[in-house]
């Protein structure tokens, strides 16, 4: 029997605002998936956003969902997280509005290790303003804003993450959509912050601009690029130039913010 | 049985408010003069179950505590200037998402770092006009350790009657100085809690207006399933940009506020009646004016104080009528003429309005304020 | 400005100052029944710079919260006694530390000096307790709150430890200023 996605969206939501051709809707049938395998409750479950094309997915989800300013979803999902923990809090959003107005935010949701899913949908553009590049556009490419190709280093998404504490950091790719639900049950399960690296495309302000003449050239380069991390093993530095790791990544067992503050409050009723 | 009494600064005096009020979420970041604030509620809220955070910035902490009420919480942040600048951006996110909650910005000079330690009473207008588009603002003004713990427990009301954020802007000098409190009892003061959806989950609508201007706000977790964003929206929470829904949805907002003024605006009369000339003053200049009042009237001087408590919304009614009968206003304020701007808006020219400014990080001597009445009289 | 009783005490952040005027006015407004303000004004240091905390007593309401006409005024440092003596009355208190504040401000006070520091640091034993050597001895020149409410108003704020130190330091203020006013 085919999978029932109808069950996670809001009646009447669709269609969604996303492009042809555009991979965040793969994501969003990952999510839908990871959701169900999980057997998360729906009443119980937020989701949360910034702004961007990404950032429109919540509305389209049957669950408590927030879509908030620009950069802020990781706050925002904090307080949420923290006030009930009982919750189960997912972020999604793009690269630009995670990783530049939001990446403080995303570097000290990763150092707390509070208990959270954020699927970062990485296109290496801001879409919804037209095109302009972002910390995660390559260097050297076209953007509205770059007409002289990009002069910028671009961040590693997944690097980051690690970097700033996250305890899951997983990277996988809108080409590789069965692969996704399975990155993001892991990311779900996983106690701690997590971080589900999605590269994905945007063919209407990223491909056009870069010589990508179709979807299937962009969704062709991921194919191409993406690494399992098991594969990469056993492949030289010449083998791996240009490539992109896929898979888990990064994986530790450290204490968790909602539950080391349950702690604070023991100590002070205690000692009240 | 005698009530608690202690000798307070006015800063613990806010955060004991929150917690009388049933706060049980804070978010915030280290601002000098309003720090105390955040060190208190570190210290008394897992005693009582709730959750305090230090935030990364000024920006996260608002937003954190938006995410916090929308589980249902009552929940409070505390700043000051630069912070409240940077705090802006979600405030109007409040605004939009009719999410309540408290903000409490201690005064201090201004703009950008200016004088971290100093007092002032330059934000008023930024309480207003602080974040972009129209919106509604209600920011109170206490002028003493008892008033802040009191209008703290009423900005909690305000926010979750009328579901709006509610701003308590003490100068630094109320913030800081310490003087007794009396602790009402549990029960004594009025404390309002967020009215609950009636409806089943299936058919709430988070801006249903069949509950009339302040809808119903259910929380995440309880079983309710909703949309919140900060795009203009329609009464299921979802963006729509139909014109007469956007117009009527921004005008309700607003609206909620300023069909309710009289609820909400407080001030108090100080030998007003028979006065020719009147103070109208705020927060520790108020106090200030008073003295000076005293000691005009001993010098046969009528002169009376309006001592602001809510600054938004502003008394503009009462204003217009005592500024029939008065010869002259007096508007000492530790800012450039922010007040004096709004008595002149309102009293129609019926009296002249003589500022006295101070932003060098000095309070208004009841001195200055009484020369300033003997040339004006 | 009749009816209030007006202290400052003032010298470098750190000297801990503030507490001491807290101290004054708890004692007044918690143990004598009057009413109090107190308030304060400092840099961004938190240790050095010129500070002073404000102290306002009365039977009745008090306005406004600062400091008018100074009363009695507590100078630990040079700096503090120059940036804040201009407005203390004529025939004020001006409490001193002799080692420190070498040059007194011209003026008809009622100047009282002793090496507040040195006391605090040689005959009570820690420097840290200076603000209580000096608060005890703005107690004894003032006698604006009862010698008894000031002891037990800084008893209530000092951790159980250091009960005995502080009690040693007040006293010892107290009777030094008592010698040096005669």
């Amino acid at each position: 029997m085919a999978f029932d996605y109808d069950k996670y969206i809001r009646p009447g939501k669709l269609p969604h605002i996303w492009c042809p051709g555009c991979g965040h809707g793969i994501v969003m049938k990952g999510l839908i998936r990871a959701i169900d395998a999980v057997g998360l409750e729906k009443n119980n479950t937020a989701i949360v956003s910034g702004i961007g094309c990404a950032s429109r997915l919540p509305g389209y989800m049957d669950c408590c969902t927030l879509h908030t300013a620009h950069g802020r979803a990781a706050a925002f999902a904090t307080g949420v997280k923290m006030a009930r923990p009982e919750m189960n809090v997912i972020l999604v959003g793009g690269d630009g509005d995670g990783t530049a107005i939001g990446g403080n935010h995303f570097i000290h949701a990763c150092r707390r290790n509070i208990d959270m899913t954020y699927i970062i949908m990485n296109n290496n553009i801001y879409g919804m303003t037209g095109g302009q590049f972002s910390p995660c556009t390559p260097t050297g490419a076209k953007a509205s804003t770059t007409p002289y190709g990009n002069p910028d280093p671009a961040f590693d998404v997944a690097k980051l993450a690690i970097g700033a504490g996250a305890t899951f950091v997983a990277r996988g790719t809108a080409y590789h959509a069965t692969q996704i639900d399975k990155l993001i049950v892991e990311a779900i399960q996983h106690k701690g912050f997590s971080v589900v690296e999605i590269l994905d495309d945007c063919p209407t302000t990223y491909g056009r601009r870069n010589k990508f003449r179709s979807v299937i050239e962009m969704m062709n380069r991921l194919k191409e690029v993406a690494v399992p991390v098991k594969a990469a093993e056993k492949m030289t530095p010449e083998q791996l130039e240009g490539k992109i790791l896929t898979g888990v990544l990064h994986k530790v067992e450290k204490p968790e913010y909602t539950a080391e503050y349950a702690k604070v409050i023991e100590r002070a009723q205690a000692a009240k | 049985m005698a009530k608690k009494v202690a000798f307070m600064q006015g800063n613990e005096a806010a955060a004991q408010g929150a917690l009388y009020a049933g706060c049980k979420f804070f978010a915030g970041y280290p601002i000098t003069p309003s720090t105390e604030v955040a060190e208190v509620m570190s210290g008394e809220l897992p005693k009582v179950g709730g959750k305090f955070i230090q935030m990364e910035d000024e920006i996260g902490a608002m937003a954190a505590v938006i995410g916090a009420a929308l589980t249902g919480k009552k929940v409070l942040t505390a700043t000051s200037g630069p912070g409240l600048s940077l705090k802006q951006e979600s405030i109007g996110y409040a605004c939009i998402t009719e999410v309540p909650c408290v903000i409490i910005n201690v005064m201090r000079g201004g703009p950008s770092t200016g004088m971290p330690t100093g007092p002032s009473q330059s934000d008023v207008m930024c309480a207003k006009w602080g974040t972009h588009g129209d919106h509604p603002a209600i920011c109170l003004v206490p002028a003493s350790v008892q008033e802040l713990f009191e209008e703290t427990v009423r900005a909690f009301n305000l926010a979750e009657k009328y579901r709006t954020p509610v701003m308590v802007m003490p100068d630094e000098i109320v913030g800081h100085m310490r003087e007794r409190i009396v602790f009402p009892e549990p029960g004594e003061l009025e404390v309002i809690n967020r009215t609950q959806p009636t409806v089943p989950p299936e058919q709430y609508k988070p801006y249903d207006t069949q509950f009339g201007d302040v809808p119903p706000l259910a929380a995440f977790g309880s079983g309710y399933r909703f949309h919140v964003t900060g795009l203009n929206k329609m009464a299921d929470g979802f963006p729509t940009t139909k014109a007469a829904i956007v117009q009527a949805e921004e005008e309700r907002q607003v609206r909620k506020v300023e069909a309710n003024r009289a609820d909400i605006m407080k001030w108090e009369e100080y030998l007003v009646d028979d006065a020719e000339v009147v103070v109208v003053a705020f927060g520790s200049t108020s106090r200030s004016a008073r003295f000076a009042v005293n000691e005009a009237r001993k010098q046969g001087i009528k002169a009376g104080l309006f001592r602001l408590i809510t600054f938004w919304p502003f008394p503009e009614e009462r204003l217009l009528e005592i500024s029939k009968k008065v010869k002259a206003f007096i508007t000492p304020e530790m800012n450039l003429g922010m007040c004096t701007g709004v008595v002149k808006g309102c009293i129609e020219g019926n009296a002249p309005v003589h500022g006295i400014f101070r932003v060098d990080g000095e309070p208004i001597n009841p001195n200055e304020i009484l020369s300033k009445m003997k040339e004006v009289k | 400005m009749s009816g209030r009783y007006e202290l400052r005490f003032s010298g470098a952040g750190g000297q801990g100052l503030i507490l001491a005027g807290v101290i004054m006015a708890e004692a007044a407004s918690i143990y004598d029944g009057k009413q109090a303000v107190q308030s304060q004004s400092y840099g961004p240091e938190a240790r050095g710079g010129a500070s002073k905390s404000e102290v306002v007593i009365s039977e009745g309401p008090i306005d406004y919260p600062k400091a008018t006409v100074v009363d009695a005024l507590l100078a630990l440092t040079q700096e503090a006694c120059d940036k804040y003596s201009h407005d203390l009355k004529e025939g004020g208190v001006l409490l001193i530390d002799s080692d420190l504040v070498t040059k007194a401000p011209a003026g008809n006070y009622n100047v009282v000096s002793f090496p507040i520091i040195n006391t605090a640091k040689n005959e009570v034993g820690r420097e840290i307790v200076a603000n209580i050597v000096a608060l005890g001895a703005m107690v004894a020149l003032t006698g604006v709150v009862s010698k008894e409410s000031a002891e037990k108003a800084v008893l209530a704020r000092v951790p159980e430890a250091f009960v005995d130190l502080n009690k040693k330091a007040f006293q010892m203020g107290y009777e030094k200023a008592m010698a040096a006013k005669k």
